[in-house]
């Protein structure tokens, strides 16, 4: 298993990736860094975390021009997973490789916490081992989490079952006041009509050990390992 | 952004640079504007021989400042325990100190002070607060992972105290999210003394391997001296002098700097790919005084000279003097000292992070630092006349105040009438309830490596490709301080010591932070002399030396002078981090026990603050007692004996063990045979050296034995178990009502919701 994690400039959670992919994980792990093109022969692409760019203009907003992004819509249109993690799903919102757009989040703040997650579909390659009566625990870090999409988006998501991950309480009821960032329908994660691009908030990479305090995230790299 | 403030004027500046000039020409304005005195121009001048002119008196005002040349805490600080087995860097070798961790790995660490322009800018104050002390553990080639914040303010009943606290907070979360650097801890403190001059203090923690350990110096002859990063501007011109002025907000807003993270980030990670690369000689970051004060420190490390051509600094604004460039605090900068013929190599490092640098200077075999414009010299300076800041000696006086206080009778004290109504309202006070609201706008777990973030004791990390884990923790009580200099000071140093052991560390070495107010005033100098005693004492006891810090003097507002607060940073060491242990009660059934004095006293506890209104006692610590009683809790950990294990500290047992219940959302019922003992000093009386302790009831046995040895008494206090809270028949708290208002506490009084009921 052969995966890669972008680099861009104000990326800050591609270390953690790489740490999470090699160790946790066992991928064969690089660096891509923002100027390549060529994304040819990865099993598996992650756009990490952080403040491409610094977030100037608005998160992801340049990063979506960045040649590498080239290599990340070939790569998508062949079916090679893609996932976007916080800053990673952003930009793939900003490439038009997922729909909708993000707000910043309701309470106006970054929020960091553990958030309880609900997968919604087993059908995508992250997700194909994860056992849905069993919810995920892993944290949040963002200031503009606030997913958004119209109600005809939305119902063409629920249509085409894109919608992946949504945020919930203990019992796995998705209410008000277990949505950190005021999200539409608590949706945390989505993925594309062919179902090899996803684009979620909360960081697995970072509950992918037990002594960060989870696990969890190691379940969406097992379903990639599976699906090869 | 960039006012025209804070500098001098054209005509004067224009005079002093006139060579024909005599000293006499100097008006006191102009010193007044390099905060100089009138004898120190004087000594400059019998220095150097001639009257200094403009650029070279802005650059002696700037390094002999407080902020720079510790002019009235050096002789102090010198007192201060530096060396240890596991010290690589001492105290005020480098840019912060190096410890030691096993493994061939090093922790740099240190916390340093931004109060001032937090008083006036508090957003960007706080930023670039944060920034600063990043750049100064980067600079040393660690990488940067961990922050920690320790703040003050004043009442929050007063807006402008609610704004500047949401600012702060808003300044320190920003930089450090952005920057990608987990904040794991800290502290939040109220206290009218901090009216109107804020406290922002903040310490970065890095790792690298001994080999990696980085110099700022700026050392062989002919070597090119490279500025990276920002373009320079006027921002911050004066900042170094301005730390060191009275009532600083009637300076200018011009002064504070403006801080870009994402710039910070690409300096982060260029400059540890440039240390790899072994083109480097030396790196300094471009602090307090900007250019004039790193070139001099990495020219002076090495007993070199430096030659720079401002004419090569890039800028950001068109009409800069020479004096500008030299003391402009524009952030986010580097001098990287190259080794000759190599710079291409850096040049293609800093070019692939969209970086700009300019070859601004060489390194000389004189001693003296030399500045060039055009054709013009626009300086020439020895510089050990620059890193040799005559030091002061002020008066000391005791304050009358502390007879006062210090002689507080108890008895003239009526116990509370209900000890419930009082354990509640202690536990939603700002100080003691839950800081969560804060915490959740930082980013804890970024850089996989938090164990244990912000909210307990200390914050534990584990060290990647080790078994280790490292713990941090930042204290200081300033109430204590206030009552009794030495011992308050000491009993910071125990306290953040103790922290660390409670998550099973082995405290190994501290920073500090001195934030006082005028050392003019005899009294306040008497505070800043007795508590560096204190910390010095403590430090001695406890075998944890310091290994640098910050000063910060002039913290008054109008003529109120802050609560002396000395801030402690620890760092404490665990050989496997699996061994650690945390606050939160864990099982039905776990007895508690509490290692120490089952009873506080009320001398200058939180309790005699809000219930009654008063500041006032004498407080004690015995430091062998204390190193005693952490040995025996580091013992019971590593046994793997406890369950939990949590310092009182503010709000005394009470609170204590309410939020040991509240992490693990479980009840207790104590049983506390404690006759001849008030019931406000059982349950809300403070001091040192005291950890409530939870354990399986078969090793109660073993517990003990190690205690006795250790020649603690350790306690049995009660069982856990249930969702309520009894305290021996004086009073019940419900679990679920005690949450809620520890939870609200202080958000409440930030969102300014806080009635005065």
């Amino acid at each position: 298993m052969k995966a890669c994690v972008l680099v861009f400039p104000g990326s800050n959670c591609d270390r953690d990736s790489y740490h999470a992919l090699s160790v946790s994980a066992g991928f064969k792990t690089q660096y891509v860094w923002h100027e390549e093109t060529n994304l040819s022969g990865y099993d598996l692409i992650v756009i990490p975390g952080g403040f491409s760019y610094g977030d100037h203009l608005r998160s992801g907003a340049i990063a979506r021009y960045a040649p590498v992004m080239k290599g990340v819509s070939a790569e998508a249109s062949k079916g090679t997973p893609i996932i976007g993690i916080c800053n990673g799903f952003q930009i793939l919102l900003e490439a038009g490789l997922l729909p909708g757009a993000m707000l910043r989040n309701t309470q106006v703040s970054f929020r960091h916490q553990w958030v309880t997650l609900r997968t919604e579909t087993t059908l995508t390659p992250f997700t194909s081992t994860i056992d849905q009566s069993c919810l995920l625990r892993m944290p949040i870090a963002h200031g503009e989490g606030n997913y958004f999409a119209t109600q005809n988006m939305i119902k063409q998501l629920q249509d085409n079952d894109q919608i992946v991950f949504r945020y919930c309480d203990s019992e796995g009821n998705v209410t008000a006041s277990s949505n950190p960032n005021g999200s539409v329908n608590g949706i945390a994660g989505i993925c594309n009509k062919t179902r090899n691009v996803l684009g979620m908030m909360p960081h697995p990479e970072r509950a992918s050990e037990l002594i960060l305090g989870g696990t969890d995230g190691t379940l969406l790299w097992n379903s990639l390992s599976r699906g090869l | 952004m960039e006012l025209y403030c804070g500098i001098l004027y054209r005509e004067d500046y224009e005079l002093l640079t006139d060579s024909t000039n005599t000293e006499t020409s100097v008006t006191d304005d102009v010193l007044r504007e390099v905060s100089m005195t009138r004898s120190e121009y004087d000594h400059i001048a019998d220095l150097l021989g001639r009257a200094p002119n403009g650029v070279e008196l802005g650059m002696f005002g700037a390094l002999w400042s407080e902020h720079c040349g510790y002019q009235h805490s050096r002789p102090l600080l010198k007192t201060l325990p530096t060396e240890g087995d596991r010290i690589l860097i001492g105290a005020g070798e480098e840019n912060a100190g190096a410890v030691d961790i096993g493994d061939g790995l090093a922790v740099v660490f240190k916390i340093e002070s931004h109060n001032h322009p937090s008083a006036v800018e508090p957003f960007e104050g706080a930023a670039t607060g944060v920034g600063g002390i990043i750049r100064d553990i980067f600079t040393m080639g660690a990488r940067p992972i961990a922050l920690l914040d320790s703040l003050r303010f004043g009442d929050l009943s007063n807006p402008r105290n609610r704004y500047l606290a949401q600012a702060v907070i808003g300044g320190i979360g920003h930089y450090g999210n952005c920057v990608g650097i987990p904040t794991i801890g800290g502290e939040f403190v109220i206290d009218n003394s901090y009216d109107g001059n804020p406290l922002v203090n903040a310490m970065c923690v890095g790792i690298l391997p001994h080999s990696r350990i980085t110099r700022a110096v700026a050392s062989g002859k002919g070597n090119p001296v490279i500025l990276v990063g920002a373009d320079t501007g006027r921002d911050g011109v004066h900042g170094a002098t301005f730390a060191s002025l009275e009532n600083p907000q009637e300076s200018a807003r011009g002064v504070v700097q403006v801080g870009n993270p994402f710039l910070e980030k690409l300096l982060i990670e260029s400059c540890l790919e440039a240390l790899e690369s072994g083109a480097v000689v030396g790196l300094q970051d471009l602090g307090a005084a900007g250019l004039t004060s790193s070139a001099v420190e990495a020219a002076d490390r090495s007993g070199s000279g430096i030659r720079l051509n401002i004419d090569s600094v890039s800028r950001r604004t068109t009409g800069l003097t020479p004096y500008e460039i030299m003391l402009s605090e524009s952030q986010e900068r580097m001098l990287v000292v190259a080794e000759l013929g190599r710079e291409a190599e850096l040049f293609e490092i800093f070019d692939r992070w969209g970086l700009h640098c300019d070859i601004i200077g060489e390194v000389t075999d004189d001693t003296d630092i030399v500045v060039i414009s055009g054709q013009k010299e626009e300086a020439r300076i020895p510089i050990k006349h620059l890193t040799n800041a005559p030091t002061y000696e002020y008066p000391v006086s005791r304050p009358d105040y502390l007879d006062q206080v210090q002689s507080f009778d108890p008895c003239l004290i009526t116990e509370p009438n209900s000890l419930k109504q009082c354990a509640l309202e202690l536990l939603g006070s700002p100080n003691i309830a839950s800081k969560s609201c804060i915490y959740q706008t930082y980013d804890q777990t970024v850089g996989s490596n938090t164990v244990i973030p912000c909210g307990s004791d200390a914050a534990v990390l584990r060290v990647k490709d080790t078994r280790r884990g490292i713990a941090l923790s930042t204290d200081g009580n300033s109430r204590m301080v206030f009552l009794n200099p030495r011992i308050g000071a000491a009993m910071a140093v125990a306290e953040a010591a103790r922290n660390v052991v409670c998550t099973g560390a082995l405290p190994i070495a501290a920073t500090n932070c001195l934030n006082f107010g005028s050392p003019t005033v005899p009294s306040v100098y008497f505070q800043l002399v007795e508590a560096v005693k204190g910390i010095g004492d403590a430090c001695r006891e406890l075998n944890t030396p310091i290994t640098g810090g910050n000063v910060s003097l002039y913290n008054e507002s109008g003529d109120q002078q802050i609560q002396p607060t000395p801030i402690i940073g620890m760092l404490g060491l665990l050989d496997d981090v699996e061994k650690r242990c945390n606050l939160g009660f864990v099982d039905e059934g776990d007895r508690i026990a509490v290692l120490g004095s089952v009873h506080g006293k009320l001398d200058g506890s939180e309790y005699l603050k809000i219930a009654q209104g008063l500041t006032a006692g004498n407080p004690h610590i015995d430091l062998a007692f204390e190193r005693r009683l952490q040995s025996a809790c580091l013992e019971l950990i590593t046994e793997g004996l406890l369950s939990s294990a949590h310092d009182v500290s503010e709000g005394g047992l009470t609170v204590c063990i309410a939020e040991s219940a509240i992490a693990g959302q479980i009840g207790v019922e104590l049983n506390i045979n404690a006759i001849d003992v008030r019931t406000d000093e059982l349950w809300f009386g403070e001091g040192p050296s005291r950890i409530v302790i939870s354990y399986k009831p078969e090793q109660w046995n073993r517990v003990n034995a190690i205690a006795d040895k250790h020649e603690v008494s350790a306690t049995e206090i009660g069982t856990i178990g249930g969702k309520a809270l009894e305290f021996a028949g004086d009073f019940t708290l419900c679990l679920n009502e005690l949450t809620t208002v520890w939870n609200k506490g202080l958000g409440t009084a930030l969102s300014g919701a806080v009635s005065d009921d």
